[in-house]
């Protein structure tokens, strides 16, 4: 990759390090720089497909285009560290989080009649209107600024690390703080919405947290089931899996606490 | 043009063992069970005890009819299995093999990132199976495998943190160079952490409930036939190799060995990959399947606060021997 292949979004104001590249205009095109068009341009049609189909996972999985090409965006901007924790936290988190969701409660296949809102106007401007004082925000902080990639990237692990623990420590620590909020009172509310198990808690040995085989026999429909614990997950205790018909089928008492073994 | 050429050859390479290193632990499995049980697994086959029974199940795949659902969404059923598959072939580019930067098929500044990025993506295919087919079974499949990743991704994270806590550095190929000896006991428990969560997220027995047959026939992959069905069968064995050979790269110190690590670097790499990959049958052989239940507790309740300790621990030593 040829050293003038810096990527658009670049700078009027002159910053030092900067200025020996500054002969380019505004958007040359170069391959990288069509490449980052391209890919946008796919990100933007994935999100409008998103938010206008009316297929609900369809619209989960178009989210899923358009979350991969902003982490491609951000590859085409070096910035490597972020675009592997877009993929890892949205792709691979948040979307099977929506399509957990989905298919939980409601997701046919084909047209959802009710996939729709009358706050479509409403949504719309505010849409667009974010969009735009984003570009312009973005567009006139950075109008000719141009990375350089002789020297270690701006976006490398190394250099995200020590800006975001030397330079912005404080609003990390209070983000940190926020998300804990946020899952404290997540418990509370899921919590409060179940009444109380009337079942006494199984006593579990003192393992503690001994989850694995047959320790919590007494969970799903009470003494129905709590004979044969171990296999399968119905309360019609099933057959031994004929996948994995080793021994454990025949072993039909096992002692309680060996599931502390992993 | 040599760079261009060292370029083709790591990536043929790659994709020559991600082609065969699935096959060879997939007869492994076929005659470890078989032994393990009182049998003698395939014989027939090729000739030499049967080592030609995968290749045959290829062949057999291959000749049969691709059946689509009439109610199924067609075409995210048609491309489930691509993006089950392809995300561990990503993964393989980036898993180092031997000392030095020659050995990596691609070298990744985040590779740890990377690897656990693209790794999560692999589910999404079984989702999209599991919701395209227009089956119950499938379905409820599908939403197994959801819960189950949901779960199992944390600790996985988690662990994988303590190790580049412990090395200073998210790189795969840093974090071998920085491999010590010690790293085995003080890593101990989230390495298996690691490989359990691992397991669970490539929905091996013991953790095969989206799968489970008894209940639900199989899982997502119910409907599939044909070509398609095996290309999700290969997802499945291809996981097991990228597993264990992250958790050989993270944990077991990689290229390093007792004696000759300069010359025989990816014969360790290689031999800690096999052995895991034998654990893997191996326990697939001994244990039962966990039910729904008992695998949330065992995440939520044993592998997370397990994880949660390993990094603390990590921490401290880290901060004491510096």
């Amino acid at each position: 990759m040829s050293p003038t292949a810096a990527v658009a979004l670049a700078a009027t104001y002159q910053h030092p390090a900067l200025a020996a590249v500054e002969t380019r205009g505004f958007l040359s095109p170069a391959g990288v720089e069509i490449a980052f068009l391209l890919v946008g341009l796919v990100t933007l049609g994935a999100a409008i497909v998103t938010v206008t189909t009316r297929q609900l996972v369809h619209a989960a999985l178009w989210l899923v285009v358009a979350l991969g090409g902003l982490a491609v965006e951000y590859l085409l901007l070096t910035a490597e560290f972020i675009a592997w924790v877009q993929v890892l936290i949205y792709v691979g988190s948040v979307v099977v989080l929506l399509l957990f969701g989905l298919m939980l409660t409601r997701a046919p296949i084909g047209r959802s009649p009710d996939a729709d809102s009358g706050n479509r106007w409403a949504a719309l401007t505010v849409a667009v209107a974010a969009a735009a004082a984003l570009v312009w925000v973005v567009v006139d902080a950075f109008r000719t600024t141009w990375i350089d990639l002789d020297v270690p990237a701006a976006g490398s692990t190394r250099t995200t690390g020590e800006s975001l623990f030397q330079n912005w420590v404080l609003p990390f620590e209070a983000l940190s703080v926020l998300l804990l909020a946020a899952l404290v009172g997540a418990i509370v509310l899921s919590r409060k919405a179940k009444p109380e198990p009337v079942e006494p808690k199984p006593s579990t040995p003192a393992t503690g947290s001994a989850p694995a085989t047959g320790s919590a026999p007494t969970t799903g429909s009470g003494p129905t089931i709590g004979s044969a614990p171990t296999i399968g997950s119905a309360p019609a205790p099933a057959p031994a899996p004929a996948e994995a018909p080793a021994a454990p089928a025949a072993a039909d008492a096992p002692d309680p606490s060996e599931g502390g073994v992993r | 043009m040599n760079d261009a050429l060292d370029v083709a050859l790591r990536l043929l390479l790659v994709f020559v063992v991600f082609l065969t290193f699935p096959l060879i632990i997939g007869q492994t499995e076929h005659k470890v069970m078989a032994h393990m049980q009182g049998r003698l697994g395939p014989m027939y086959a090729g000739g030499f005890h049967g080592w030609a029974q995968l290749v045959a199940d290829g062949v057999k795949f291959a000749q049969k009819e691709d059946v689509v659902p009439a109610g199924a969404d067609r075409r995210i059923f048609q491309l489930a299995p691509a993006v089950a598959l392809l995300p561990y072939l990503l993964v393989l580019l980036a898993i180092p093999i031997g000392p030095g930067e020659g050995a990596v098929g691609v070298v990744i500044d985040a590779g740890i990132f990377f690897v656990l990025a693209v790794m999560g993506v692999g589910v999404l295919g079984s989702l999209m199976a599991g919701w395209a087919s227009a089956n119950k079974f499938s379905l409820l499949g599908g939403l197994r495998t959801a819960a189950q990743l949901l779960a199992y991704e944390l600790p996985m994270l988690l662990t994988a943190a303590s190790v580049a806590m412990a090395a200073g550095t998210v790189s795969l190929v840093g974090i071998l160079d920085a491999f010590e000896w010690w790293w085995l006991p003080w890593q101990i428990v989230g390495a298996i952490v690691f490989f359990v969560a691992g397991l669970a997220e490539l929905q091996r027995p013991p953790f095969d409930m989206p799968v489970a047959d008894s209940e639900i026939i199989f899982g997502a992959y119910t409907e599939y036939t044909g070509l398609r069905f095996a290309l999700f069968l290969l997802a499945e064995y291809a996981g097991i190799v990228v597993l264990c050979g992250l958790t050989t790269v993270l944990f077991l110190g990689g290229w390093h060995g007792p004696w000759g690590a300069d010359g025989l670097g990816w014969v360790w790499t290689l031999l800690k990959t096999a052995v895991l990959a034998f654990v893997v049958i191996w326990l697939r052989v001994t244990y039962p399947r966990l039910r729904e239940d008992q695998l949330q507790k065992l995440s939520w309740t044993l592998l997370v606060p397990l994880s949660l300790a390993q990094i603390a621990l990590t921490g401290v030593v880290k901060v004491v021997i510096r």
